[in-house]
């Protein structure tokens, strides 16, 4: 059947209430029966949930084969947290026909593709996924097609009862002995614990694994020793250099500064760039970037942010210190200066991955945001955006916070060159919709901006101020003229993935691809 | 123009080629692996093609690691490894010719 976005989703996923995306907004007024975890009394009272080993916790919690296990991925590409405990069940406990269900995997997590090509783990639920997990996927090798979801979506996913988590794993830069965390303190601090907060509320089981226990009570704790059933210590929960970066530097290069200074102008054009507009960006070169001019216009107008949210950087936490953003909200931290600024500097708050994007609770923090600044991989003249799949079609990003910050703001920017080597990133088709078009609006390139025709307001508001636009065909001309119009990708009849839209509905499904052989 | 003896042109960048040609055993064997190879492998072995056709090379293995480079870029390429291939990329290059 079609969907709203135009993809043919396969029949035989559309059964026990699922259906295909009908456009934003679909199951508003909507009721959700909240599932409830299953959990174990701890009455008699324990002077420490401190086990020896992961094993050893993972027996207590009654691990078995057919499992549903949880991550969370503050930990980035330092993880060591979900090879550690999938090692374990695998090769101690013997468990198989196990289903990974992470907030997000990385190339960190290259020793799962082994376990999913001998067949032990069968499902992946998760917003990334790359690497070399990526490409087992993408070449059919997972059991049952891996289903990808965004912040937003996978809350929401928990609390309907979609995903059952058996047992969550919190990787744990500080715990004390019965299972407060904290995202600092430690020697591998990741700041916000936002998206281990849904996970370990709605799990049956929860172990800690950390690195560094400190005193009782860890307090303000992110995970809370009434949801824990065991803490591990380990020497290491990972690699310190790639949890967090040094400080997010913004771009030198002079098309990423073009592309950010034209971003501000726009959103400078807007109604609401006034006193106390609020406003999420990405990490990415030139969306960072958009901070910094971004920052003139306040000035000129003599206006502040009234807050910013998202993942979190230093360029960020230097507006909060300066005064010119009243607060800052937390799901994840990119590099040192907000890891130790969250909880620290007065304004810089935390929040759970529901607060930030959960369409199905009653008001996250996205469905308040003015601006949103994001990038893409691939635009296509809709204005869908892929941020899943490479233009080969195989499998290498992640949706993050993107579907639900565009979704939910009332300006959602896309920033991106006009041409990545020899890939147009505005395109006839994406490769895969991860972000649906009616909640994209404006898209800058360094060849030009364009604006969705369904925004008529933005349009004006780009007249009045004198900031000249293009249709995004003129866009997608222009990057065919320069690398070719490519040739459509081939793919097999098998599904190995099912994009979720953020509302549960299904946006899209990547297939098996097939590749171009000059032979044949 | 008659390939004496293998020669490369380009490199293994982004957005760049590695070409190599090679005396061939009875017409054009082209062996193509890109880093865009579903989207326009299709484009590049034409490419390539055509290029050797211009320069009226019919005897030769030529081999392409393609990291996404443009036609242009992968004309020019292929040029430079023939001109070398026969000892002609120091002097004699047909510019304007079948160099356009």
């Amino acid at each position: 059947m079609k969907n709203a976005v135009g993809r043919e989703i396969p029949d035989f996923l559309l059964k026990d209430g699922k259906e295909v995306y009908q456009g934003k907004n679909y199951m508003d007024g909507k009721y959700l029966k909240k599932a409830s975890p299953c959990t174990r009394r701890y009455e008699k009272p324990q002077e420490s949930k401190i086990v020896s080993s992961i094993a050893e916790a993972l027996c207590q919690v009654g691990a078995k084969s057919g499992m549903t296990f949880s991550f969370h991925h503050h930990l980035r590409n330092g993880d060591y947290v979900v090879n550690m405990v999938m090692k374990s069940a695998i090769e101690e406990l013997g468990l198989d026909d196990i289903t990974i269900a992470a907030t997000s995997l990385g190339d960190a997590h290259d020793p799962i593709a082994e376990y999913i090509e001998q067949g032990k783990v069968v499902g992946i639920q998760t917003s990334g996924i790359r690497g070399k997990m990526g490409e087992v996927v993408s070449a059919g090798k997972l059991k049952t097609p891996a289903i990808i979801r965004s912040h937003g979506g996978r809350p929401r996913a928990i609390e309907a009862g979609e995903v059952h988590i058996d047992i969550a794993v919190v990787a744990a830069p500080t715990s004390d002995c019965v299972g407060n965390c904290r995202g600092i303190g430690g020697k591998s601090n990741c700041g916000s614990l936002g998206y281990a907060m849904t996970d370990a509320k709605y799990a049956d089981h929860v172990i800690v694994v950390t690195d560094c226990l400190v005193d009782f009570p860890n307090m303000p704790a992110s995970v809370e020793a009434i949801d824990v059933d065991a803490v591990v210590v380990v020497d290491s929960i990972g690699d310190p250099r790639k949890i967090a970066s040094a400080a997010a530097r913004i771009s030198q290069n002079p098309r990423d500064l073009m592309m950010a200074e034209n971003v501000a102008k726009v959103i400078a054009s807007t109604p609401w760039f006034k006193e106390g507009f609020s406003f999420q960006t990405g990490v990415g070169g030139p969306s960072l970037a958009a901070n910094l001019f971004l920052e003139k216009y306040m000035d000129e107008r003599g206006i502040k942010m009234g807050w910013a949210i998202g993942g979190i950087c230093g360029p960020m936490v230097e507006l909060l210190k300066k005064g010119k953003v009243g607060k800052v909200i937390d799901v994840q931290d990119f590099d040192l200066d907000a890891v130790n600024s969250i909880n620290q500097t007065p304004g810089h708050y935390e929040m759970s991955a529901s607060q930030y994007a959960n369409p199905a609770n009653k008001g996250a923090f996205v469905n308040k945001l003015d601006f949103v600044v994001l990038a893409a991989l691939e635009i296509d003249t809709g204005f869908n955006v892929n941020v899943l799949t490479g233009s080969d079609g195989v499998l290498r990003g992640a949706p993050g916070g993107h579907p639900d910050t565009a979704a939910g703001s009332k300006c959602c920017i896309i920033v991106t060159p006009l041409v990545r080597g020899r890939m147009a990133t505005v395109c006839e088709h994406v490769v895969t919709v991860t972000t649906p078009g009616d909640c994209v609006d404006v898209l800058v390139t360094d060849y030009g901006i364009a604006v969705n025709p369904l925004r008529p307001d933005l349009i004006e508001c780009l007249d009045n101020a004198g900031i000249p636009h293009v249709s995004i065909e003129e866009l997608k001309e222009k990057a065919y003229s320069i690398v070719g119009r490519p040739d459509d990708l081939q793919w097999e009849d098998d599904v190995v993935a099912v994009l979720e839209a953020r509302d549960g509905t299904i946006l899209d499904v990547v297939r098996k691809i097939k590749p171009l052989s000059l032979n044949d | 123009m008659v390939i004496n003896h293998s020669a490369t042109a380009g490199t293994l960048e982004s957005s760049d080629a590695l070409i190599t040609v090679e005396p061939g055993e009875g017409g054009i064997a082209l062996d193509v692996t890109s880093s865009v190879m579903n989207q326009y492998g299709r484009q590049i072995k034409a490419t390539v093609l055509e290029t050797l056709g211009r320069l009226d090379v019919t005897d030769a293995k030529v081999t392409v690691v393609d990291k996404g480079a443009l036609d242009c870029t992968l004309k020019a390429r292929v040029e430079c490894a023939v001109f070398r291939s026969c000892d002609k990329s120091a002097s004699d290059i047909p510019w304007g010719g079948v160099i356009q």
